[in-house]
C-alpha cells in the first residue's frame, strides 16, 4: 500500500515536471511580479577574490527593489558560486536555466567558466549577457547570437600598447611577461598584431608566470637581462606590484606598460610603493575610486553613499565594485528599454540596441553602446601615466 | 540466508539507483548524478591505491585529466565516437599510472604523497605547454558535443549519458568488488598492514604496489573521461590541485577502505559544495571546511564505516 | 654571467621563503609525525593579525611578538581541540581535518580581511637597492631571521630536554609516557611552536610579496618539497632544501626550459634526487623494528 502512494507521488512529480516544461514559452523567468536574474561567479577558490562582484550586484538590484523594481516587477537575483571550476560552472549553469528558470544569465565571471557554457546557452537560447572577462571572443554575435560581451578586450587593449610603443620607441628593445592563460595570452596574441614578422625582433625575451606562483621575482631578473628598455606587464595586481617592487630593487627602469587589470591604485600602486611606480604607462575606461582626481565628482559621490548603505563592510578602495556598479547600471538601463515585454528574444534584442549611455563611473568623454552587429558595449580606452599620486590621463580617447 | 538477502537488498538499491532517476529526474539532476559516477570511478580508484593498498596518492587529479583529455583529443581531433573513447582512456591512463607508479613507489608514506601531489599541480602548466597546444586546445580548452541516445531509443542526451555512464560505472564497481575479494586484493591489505611479513611471505611487493597504482589511475582515467563526456568542455583550469584534494575529501569523507565508499564519497562532493553555499554565501568554502571536520569527528572511517556498523547493528538484533 | 649570478641570489631569496614554511614543517613533523597542509593558511592569518595590529597603531615589533605569542597559542588550542580528538582515528581522517583548516583560513581572511593585496611593512627599512642591485635590505634581513629561527631549532632540539621530550613523544609516546613524558602536552607544544614560526614566515614573506589571503598557497609545495629534499627530519634539510628549490626554481626557469615548465622541472629534479637519496639530503633512515 504505501508503494502505490509513494509512486503515485513520484508520478505526480514527473507529471509536474513534465506541464513545467511545456509551460516555458520566450517568456521565462518572469512573473507579473518579478524577475528572475542568475548569476555565477567565483565564492570559493582561489579566484575568491573576484566574489566581490556578486555581492555588489545583490545590493545593487536590493537598491533597485527597494526604488521599486522594474515595470512594477521586483528583481529576483541568484547568484551562485561555481569556485572557477568549468564543470562545476556547467553544474550551476543547468541549475539556473533548468531548475530556477531564470530570465536570463548576467555577467558570469571568467574565461574558460564562460567558455564552458557559450555553446549550451546559445543552444538553450538564453540571453548570456555582458560576460565577465574581457577576453576577445565574446563579440561573435553570428554564431552566438545570444552571448553579449562588456569591456573592452584585452587583445584590443594589448594592440594599444604596440602601437604606442611603436611610435614612442621606435627602435625598442622589448620584453613581455604575461599569465599563463586566456587573459595574459590575449595581451601576445594583441602585441603580435600590431608588430607581425617584427615581433621576435623587438620583444627579445618573452616570459611567462602561473596564478599560483608565490613571486615572479626571477622572472624580473631575466628580462632584466635581456638588456631590455619596454617592459609591458599582462598581470594580475599581486604579480604587477611585485614587479615593480623588484625592478626598483634591482635599479631596473624601463618604460612600462602594465595591463590595465592592475591598473587599481589600492591593489597595486599603493601595496608597491607610489614612488617607484613612477612614469608606468596603462589605459582605463573607469574612475579610480583612490584618485583624488574623482573625489568631488557626482558618481563617485553616488556610489560612495550606494557603498555605505548597501555594502557598509565593503572595501571602497576595490576596483573590483566600481566595476560591478557600471556593468550593474547597464543591465538596469536595457531592462528598462524592455518596457513591459520581458521575453528572452526582447530582452536580447534590447541589450543589443543600447544607445550611447553614459554610464556611471566610466572616464569622461567614454560611454556605452550596442547595435545588432556590435556586441561590444565598451569599446573605449584612453592611456594614462603615473604621476606622484595619481594617473594622468594623456591622449585622445581610443577606440570610441 | 541473510548473505543472499543483503545481496538482493544491493541489486534493488542499483536498480532503483539506476531507475528512478532516469524516468524522474529532471535534466540538469541527471548531470549532476552522472558527474556522481564519474567521481565515484575516481575516488574508487583511491580508495583501490590508499584504502586498500595503503599507499598515499594526492595525484588522482593527474589521471582523471589524462582520461579527460585523452576522451576530448579522440573525440575533437579523430572524430572517435564517444564510447569508444572510454577503453581507450582507460588503458592510456593505466599506462601512464604503471609508468609514473615504477618510480615513484620506490618512496614510501610522504614521498609518495609528495610525488604525486607534485603530479598533480603540474597537469596544468603541461595542459597549457606550447608543444602540446595543438592538441589540447591550449588554455581555451577543448569543448565537445554531447551525445545522443542511440538506435532511436527515446531518451534525450541527459537520460542517455546517464544510463551509459552508470553501466559503464557499475562494470567498473563490480570488477573492483571482484579485485577486492581476490588473491591480489588479499596482497594489496597485507601489504598495507604489515608490509615486511608480506614480503617475507613471498609477496613481491613492487609488483603488487605498481599494479595498484595503475589500477587506481585507470579508475580515475574512465571517471575522467565520463566526466568531460558529460560536462562537454575539458580546459586547464579545470584540473588544478583543487581537483585532486576534493577526491581525496571524497575519498576520507566516504570511507577510504571500502567499494561502497567511494560512492558516498561523490555524494558529497558533488552536493555539499551546494548545501555548503545554502549555508552562507559569503564563506561556502569554510562551511565546507567545517562540515568536512565535522564529518572527521563523527565518521572518522568514512561514511561506510558507518553505515556497516548500523548493518551490522540491525543483523545483530534481528 | 652576471644574470646567471643574480637570478642564483634572488632565488636564495625567494628560496629563504620557502625555507621558513619548510622548518615550520619539519617542527610538525617532528612533533607529531604528520604534516599539516594548513600551514600555510594558518601563516598567512597569523600576518594579518600582526597587520591589523600596526595598522591599529601598535609598533611593528610589538606587533611581532604578540603575534607570536597568539599564534603560539592558537596553535595549541587547535592541536587539542581539532587534532587530539583524531588521535585514535586513522591517519587519513587527520589529513582531512588538516585540508578542512585550509579551506577555514583561507576563506575566513577572505572575508575578514578582503582579497585586497595589502602592503606589509619591513623592520629592515624600505630603502634604496644594495649590493649593487642584487639583493633588497629586507630580503637580507629576513634570510637572516629564516637563519636566526633555524639555528634556535635546532638548539631546541639538540640541547634542551624539552626538545628531547617533544621528539621522544612523536617516535614512541608509549615509551615516553613511561618515563614520565606528558606525551598529549608535547604535541600540543609542538603545534604552537610550529604555529609560531609560521607566525614569523608569514611576516618575512608579506613584504616581498604582498598580503593577500592566497600569498601562502604557491608556496607550500616548495615548502613541502624542500622540507623532504632536505629530510623531513632535520630542520638543517629543510632550509637548505627550502633554499635549493629557490634556487632551482630560477635556474630551470630562466635557463633550462623557461618559465612555462619551470614548475614541472624543479619537480622532477626533486623526484630524481629522491630517488637517489630517499630520506632526502639530509635526512637520517629510520630503522624500525619488525
Amino acid at each position: 500500500m504505501k508503494r502505490r502512494t509513494v509512486l503515485a507521488g513520484l508520478g505526480g512529480l514527473a507529471a509536474a515536471n513534465i506541464i513545467r516544461s511545456a509551460d516555458a514559452a520566450t517568456v521565462v523567468g518572469v512573473t507579473k511580479t518579478e524577475i528572475k536574474i542568475g548569476h555565477i561567479c567565483p565564492y570559493s577558490g582561489n579566484a575568491s577574490s573576484y566574489g566581490v562582484g556578486g555581492k555588489s550586484h545583490t545590493a545593487f538590484f536590493k537598491r533597485v527593489n527597494d526604488l521599486g523594481g522594474i515595470a512594477g516587477r521586483k528583481i529576483n537575483f541568484i547568484s551562485l558560486d561555481d569556485g572557477y571550476n568549468p564543470a562545476k560552472t556547467v553544474e550551476q549553469t543547468r541549475r539556473l536555466v533548468e531548475q530556477d528558470q531564470v530570465a536570463f544569465l548576467f555577467n558570469p565571471l571568467g574565461t574558460p567558466t564562460n567558455t564552458a557554457i557559450h555553446k549550451y546557452i546559445n543552444s538553450k537560447k538564453v540571453p548570456h549577457l555582458f560576460v565577465a572577462t574581457s577576453a576577445d571572443k565574446w563579440g561573435d554575435y553570428k554564431n552566438f547570437p545570444w552571448t553579449m560581451g562588456y569591456a573592452p578586450s584585452y587583445r584590443t587593449e594589448a594592440q594599444i600598447y604596440g602601437k604606442y610603443i611603436k611610435a614612442q620607441r621606435p627602435n625598442a628593445k622589448a620584453t613581455l611577461i604575461y599569465q599563463n592563460d586566456d587573459f595574459g595570452k590575449d595581451y601576445l596574441h594583441g602585441l603580435q598584431d600590431v608588430y607581425g614578422k617584427d615581433f621576435d625582433k623587438v620583444f627579445v625575451k618573452v616570459v611567462t608566470y602561473e596564478s599560483s606562483d608565490a613571486t615572479v621575482d626571477s622572472q624580473v631578473v631575466t628580462m632584466k637581462d635581456s638588456g631590455a628598455d619596454v617592459m609591458v606587464t599582462a598581470c594580475i595586481p599581486k604579480y604587477s606590484a611585485q614587479i615593480i617592487r623588484k625592478s626598483f630593487d634591482i635599479g631596473w627602469k624601463p618604460l612600462h606598460v602594465m595591463s590595465n587589470v592592475s591598473a587599481s591604485i589600492a591593489s597595486t600602486i599603493t601595496p608597491a610603493g607610489p614612488e617607484k611606480a613612477e612614469g608606468i604607462v596603462t589605459s582605463s575606461y573607469l574612475k579610480d575610486p583612490t584618485d583624488p582626481e574623482w573625489k568631488d565628482a557626482e558618481d563617485m559621490k553616488e556610489w560612495r553613499a550606494f557603498m555605505a548603505k548597501y555594502i557598509p563592510d565593503g572595501d571602497t578602495t576595490d576596483a573590483n565594485y566600481v566595476y560591478a556598479y557600471g556593468v550593474a547600471s547597464i543591465m538596469l538601463a536595457t531592462l528598462k528599454q524592455c518596457g513591459d515585454d520581458f521575453s528572452r528574444e526582447n530582452i536580447m534584442k534590447q541589450a543589443a540596441n543600447i544607445k550611447t549611455v553614459a554610464l556611471p563611473l566610466l572616464l569622461p568623454g567614454m560611454s556605452a553602446a550596442t547595435t545588432p552587429t556590435d556586441f561590444r558595449p565598451l569599446k573605449a580606452l584612453q592611456l594614462q601615466r603615473w604621476k606622484t599620486n595619481t594617473w594622468e590621463r594623456f591622449g585622445a580617447i581610443i577606440g570610441a | 540466508m541473510t548473505e543472499n538477502m543483503s545481496r538482493l537488498l544491493r541489486l534493488v538499491f542499483i536498480a532503483a539507483a539506476l531507475l528512478v532517476p532516469l524516468f524522474f529526474a529532471s535534466g540538469y539532476q541527471l548531470f549532476q548524478l552522472t558527474l556522481v559516477v564519474a567521481y565515484a570511478l575516481s575516488v574508487l580508484g583511491k580508495n583501490l591505491v590508499t584504502g586498500f593498498g595503503g599507499q598515499v596518492s594526492l595525484g588522482q587529479g593527474a589521471f582523471y585529466a589524462v582520461g579527460a583529455y585523452t576522451a576530448a583529443i579522440l573525440m575533437e581531433h579523430f572524430d572517435v565516437p564517444y564510447w569508444a573513447t572510454i577503453p581507450v582512456a582507460a588503458i592510456t591512463t593505466g599506462i601512464v599510472g604503471l609508468a609514473l607508479g615504477l618510480p615513484a613507489l620506490r618512496l614510501g608514506g610522504l614521498y609518495l604523497a609528495l610525488v604525486t601531489f607534485a603530479m598533480a599541480v603540474s597537469v596544468p602548466q603541461l595542459l597549457k605547454y606550447k608543444l602540446f597546444e595543438n592538441w589540447t586546445g591550449g588554455v581555451q580548452g577543448i569543448v565537445l558535443l554531447k551525445p545522443d541516445a542511440p538506435f532511436g531509443l527515446s531518451l534525450d542526451p541527459d537520460q542517455w549519458l546517464y544510463l551509459f555512464t552508470f553501466a559503464v560505472g557499475a562494470a567498473l564497481f563490480l570488477a573492483a568488488s571482484n579485485l577486492v575479494r581476490s588473491r591480489i586484493g588479499l596482497a594489496m591489505m597485507a601489504i598495507r598492514d604489515q608490509p615486511l611479513a608480506a614480503e617475507a611471505m613471498g609477496i613481491e611487493l613492487a609488483r603488487y604496489k605498481t599494479l595498484t597504482f595503475g589500477v587506481g589511475a585507470l579508475f580515475a582515467g574512465v571517471g575522467g573521461a565520463l566526466g568531460a563526456i558529460a560536462v562537454g568542455f575539458v580546459s586547464p583550469d579545470s584540473f588544478t590541485i583543487a581537483l585532486s584534494l576534493t577526491l581525496f575529501v571524497g575519498m576520507v569523507v566516504g570511507g577510504a577502505a571500502s567499494i561502497s565508499g567511494a560512492i558516498y564519497g561523490a555524494i558529497f562532493i558533488v552536493f555539499m559544495p551546494n548545501i555548503a553555499e545554502e549555508i552562507s554565501k559569503a564563506v561556502p568554502g569554510a562551511i565546507f571546511g567545517l562540515i568536512l571536520i565535522l564529518f572527521m569527528f563523527f565518521a572518522p572511517g568514512g561514511i561506510a564505516s558507518l553505515v556497516a556498523a548500523q548493518m551490522r547493528r540491525l543483523r545483530l538484533t534481528r | 654571467m652576471e644574470g646567471f649570478l643574480h637570478q642564483i641570489i634572488s632565488g636564495i631569496a625567494t628560496g629563504s621563503i620557502y625555507a621558513s614554511i619548510s622548518l615550520a614543517l619539519v617542527m610538525i613533523f617532528l612533533a607529531t609525525h604528520q604534516i599539516n597542509f594548513a600551514q600555510g593558511e594558518m601563516a598567512m592569518f597569523s600576518t594579518y593579525i600582526a597587520l591589523t595590529l600596526i595598522q591599529g597603531g601598535v609598533p611593528y615589533w610589538a606587533a611581532f611578538v604578540i603575534t607570536l605569542v597568539v599564534s603560539f597559542v592558537a596553535g595549541i588550542i587547535l592541536q587539542r581541540t581539532v587534532l587530539e580528538p583524531l588521535a585514535r582515528a586513522p591517519i587519513l581522517a587527520s589529513v582531512g581535518a588538516f585540508l578542512g583548516l585550509l579551506l577555514i583560513f583561507n576563506n575566513i581572511a577572505g572575508w575578514m580581511f578582503t582579497y585586497s593585496l595589502q602592503p606589509f611593512p619591513s623592520p629592515f627599512g624600505a630603502g634604496a637597492p644594495i649590493l649593487g642591485g642584487l639583493l633588497s635590505r629586507h630580503e637580507l634581513g629576513s634570510t637572516a631571521v629564516t637563519l636566526l629561527v633555524l639555528i634556535a631549532v635546532w638548539a631546541f632540539f639538540r640541547f634542551t630536554k624539552l626538545g628531547l621530550a617533544v621528539r621522544g613523544a612523536a617516535y614512541n609516546p608509549v615509551s615516553s609516557r613511561l618515563v614520565g613524558v606528558p606525551v598529549a602536552r608535547m604535541l600540543a607544544l609542538g603545534w604552537g611552536l610550529a604555529a609560531a614560526i609560521g607566525a614569523i614566515a608569514g611576516m618575512m614573506v608579506a613584504p616581498i610579496v604582498f598580503l593577500d589571503p592566497n600569498m601562502m598557497g604557491g608556496v607550500l609545495l616548495y615548502a613541502f618539497a624542500g622540507a623532504l629534499l632536505g629530510g623531513i627530519t632535520s630542520p638543517l634539510g629543510a632550509v637548505v632544501g627550502g633554499v635549493l628549490m629557490g634556487v632551482i626554481e630560477n635556474i630551470a626557469g630562466a635557463y633550462i626550459v623557461g618559465t612555462e615548465l619551470k614548475l614541472t622541472t624543479a619537480l622532477v629534479i626533486i623526484v630524481v634526487v629522491l630517488v637517489v637519496k630517499p630520506t632526502g639530503l639530509f635526512g637520517k633512515s629510520l630503522a624500525s623494528r619488525v
